[in-house]
């Protein structure tokens, strides 16, 4: 089973982009969860939202308390809240940030949990979203990214399905569907090994 | 042939709903039921149901409005949540009363206070003698064979009560899992159309549906509607069976997991029980002979077969030939009934079980309240707890604690 943990702020799309992951992995044929965790209601306040994706049923109805996979959707939740918690030995951590790679790595040194073992990835998905959307939305690139790291489903086939969910999520909207599609696009090889291994399951057997 | 797909629990509903085309659908919206009736509302935008769709004023209106179409011999359905419950609470005792089959989607929620939006079954708890019918759903896939059922129990002629379909705020409402789902010729088919005997718009009988009760025959119209009650079971188990028949999907009163040597075992109703499942397996795996009963049906209360369950004696819903070798049990609210000795599920328990399992120690076990997570391990430890229980003397077991509440 592969758990996938999403550190957002309330209108960054964290909780659309873990249902969409979900879509993704379900479109691979496997069993998933995409679910939201909420505080209260409002914009800019912190939330979590959640993924578990396995080849066989899923009961289990709690939150994930040790993921394989970390998604920082915004940065500024760093420090305010501990979002490498549990974090797998081996696992992942994938920050949306425009800095370099010395300066992320320097913001995870020392943070219990984030060990040379831990592979870290940085993406600048403001910068994709404000390219290709016009707008900040950083879910669109980070959900290439995770998609790509969870090894589940292939590059065609997830363009495949997005393009698929936008054509029905944006029906009455639909100018903003290309521009969805080529932040995915983009955003697939995206991401900067900062630290540790290329975890990314693409090629590999599961 | 089922469909494989992915949903929401709040989809899923929505689903049923859509391929049962009630005659009239009234509703408030109230997190996290809200998007019931916004998928019911598009579906009738978009033609796809015949659905009168009535948008009220409060919650007490919309089961109103439910009551008014039902007795005049038509299908209605809402959806709601905690304090949009609480609010129909004076109808809901009319609905059943006047033995109008009425169906609702309860999304449990907590009420308040605090004011709070997540998993609670205080809501549905506080209509438990309410006489409606009570179902409760561990995930999307049960929500949603559940409202298939529920006009075939309802409006059958031994029962006519109205049912509560009830699944979790949030943690099955919004969460999106793999789920089966149906075509729609098989479901409306199976869910059949609905004639009642008497209705206010026949022209051939004249009928008072709701008048003023005179002593000389209240006692007697509420012992009519308790016997319905008790007539519910058989007829619960008969549409499960046609249920299984027609779908392939198993349900009972109650489901027993892994319990047929279980010497430790957890009762509780909804979307914890999956989580207590994955611990059962974890222990099971370490030689612990753990077991768990999840119950689905609250109203009626099936207190026999649970009694024979759990006593290892046959029984309806029970397994036969099971050799009695279940030691402890906790049994779990996820509401407080500040009654001072726990809630509501662990004195029905008991009571059903008070001179039919003797030996059997049990504890009543608070958790979940306002949305609070639980988790695998909270599992195993309490399974740890009911090992331990074992070396106590009966009178000595606390009858209630919480779980995964902070200290100090």
């Amino acid at each position: 089973m592969i758990e996938i943990r999403w550190h957002g702020r309330g209108g960054q799309g964290a909780k659309t982009a873990a249902l969409l992951l979900a879509d993704a992995a379900f479109a691979a044929g496997l069993y998933v969860q995409g679910f939201p965790e909420y505080g209260p209601e409002r914009m800019g306040a912190p939330i979590t939202a959640y993924n578990r994706l396995d080849d066989t049923a899923i009961r289990i109805h709690s939150n994930i308390y040790e993921p394989d996979i970390v998604v920082v959707v915004d940065e500024t939740l760093i420090g305010a809240v501990d979002v490498t918690a549990g974090l797998k030995p081996g696992g992942s951590l994938v920050v949306n940030t425009g800095r370099p790679a010395e300066e992320v790595r320097a913001k995870f040194a020392g943070t219990d949990g984030v060990g040379a073992d831990v592979s870290i990835y940085a993406v600048d998905a403001a910068d994709i979203s404000i390219r290709n959307l016009g707008r900040n939305l950083p879910n669109t690139p980070l959900l290439s990214v995770v998609a790509r790291l969870t090894g589940v489903i292939g590059e065609a086939q997830f363009i495949g399905v997005m393009q698929e969910a936008y054509e029905e999520k944006f029906a009455n909207k639909r100018e903003v569907i290309a521009g969805n599609m080529t932040a995915l696009k983009e955003a697939w090889n995206g991401a900067v090994l900062v630290s540790g291994d290329d975890t990314s399951g693409q090629g590999e057997e599961e | 042939m089922s469909n494989r797909g992915r949903m929401s629990g709040n989809e899923a509903v929505a689903l049923a709903i859509r391929q049962i085309d009630p005659d009239v659908i009234a509703a408030f919206p109230i997190t996290p039921s809200t998007e019931i009736p916004q998928f019911v509302s598009r579906f009738k935008a978009d033609g796809l149901i015949t659905t009168e769709f009535i948008t009220v004023e409060s919650e007490h209106s919309a089961m109103s409005a439910c009551i008014g179409a039902e007795a005049s011999g038509v299908r209605a359905m809402t959806a709601t949540s905690s304090a949009g419950m609480a609010l129909m609470y004076e109808v809901l005792y009319v609905a059943a009363s006047d033995r109008l089959p009425i169906v609702l989607a309860a999304v449990n929620r907590a009420l308040t206070g605090p004011i709070n939006i997540n998993a609670e079954h205080s809501d549905s708890m506080g209509a438990r003698d309410s006489g409606w019918i009570q179902i409760y759903s561990e995930n999307a896939q049960e929500a949603y064979d559940n409202m298939l059922m529920a006009h075939r129990i309802g409006e059958h002629p031994d029962v006519m009560l109205p049912v509560m379909i009830c699944q979790d705020g949030f943690i099955t409402s919004h969460a999106i899992e793999n789920i089966l789902t149906e075509d729609d010729a098989p479901v409306r088919a199976f869910v059949g159309t609905y004639e009642p005997e008497h209705h206010l718009l026949d022209p051939e009988t004249s009928v008072a549906i709701g008048p003023y009760g005179v002593s000389p025959y209240v006692f007697e119209l509420k012992r009519a509607q308790a016997y319905a009650m008790e007539c519910a079971r058989d007829v619960i188990i008969d549409v499960a069976k046609d249920f299984e028949k027609t779908f392939g999907r198993s349900y009972g009163f109650f489901e027993e997991y892994r319990m047929d040597d279980a010497e430790f075992a957890v009762l509780l109703m909804g979307s914890a029980a999956g989580t207590g499942k994955v611990a059962v397996d974890r222990l099971r795996g370490r030689g612990v002979k753990a077991g768990l009963v999840k119950l689905r049906t609250f109203r009626p209360f099936p207190a026999d077969a649970l009694a024979a369950a759990l006593s290892g004696r046959s029984g309806r819903g029970g397994r036969d030939g099971r050799g009695g070798t279940l030691k402890s049990l906790a049994i779990m609210d996820r509401s407080e009934g500040f009654s001072g000795f726990g809630g509501p599920l662990g004195a029905e328990v008991r009571a059903a079980l008070y001179g039919r399992a003797d030996g059997l120690k049990t504890i009543n076990i608070i958790y979940g309240l306002g949305g609070r997570d639980v988790r695998v391990e909270d599992f195993e430890d309490l399974y740890t707890e009911l090992d331990a229980m074992q070396g106590m003397e009966a009178r000595d077991i606390p009858y209630v604690r919480s779980l995964g509440q902070r200290e100090g």
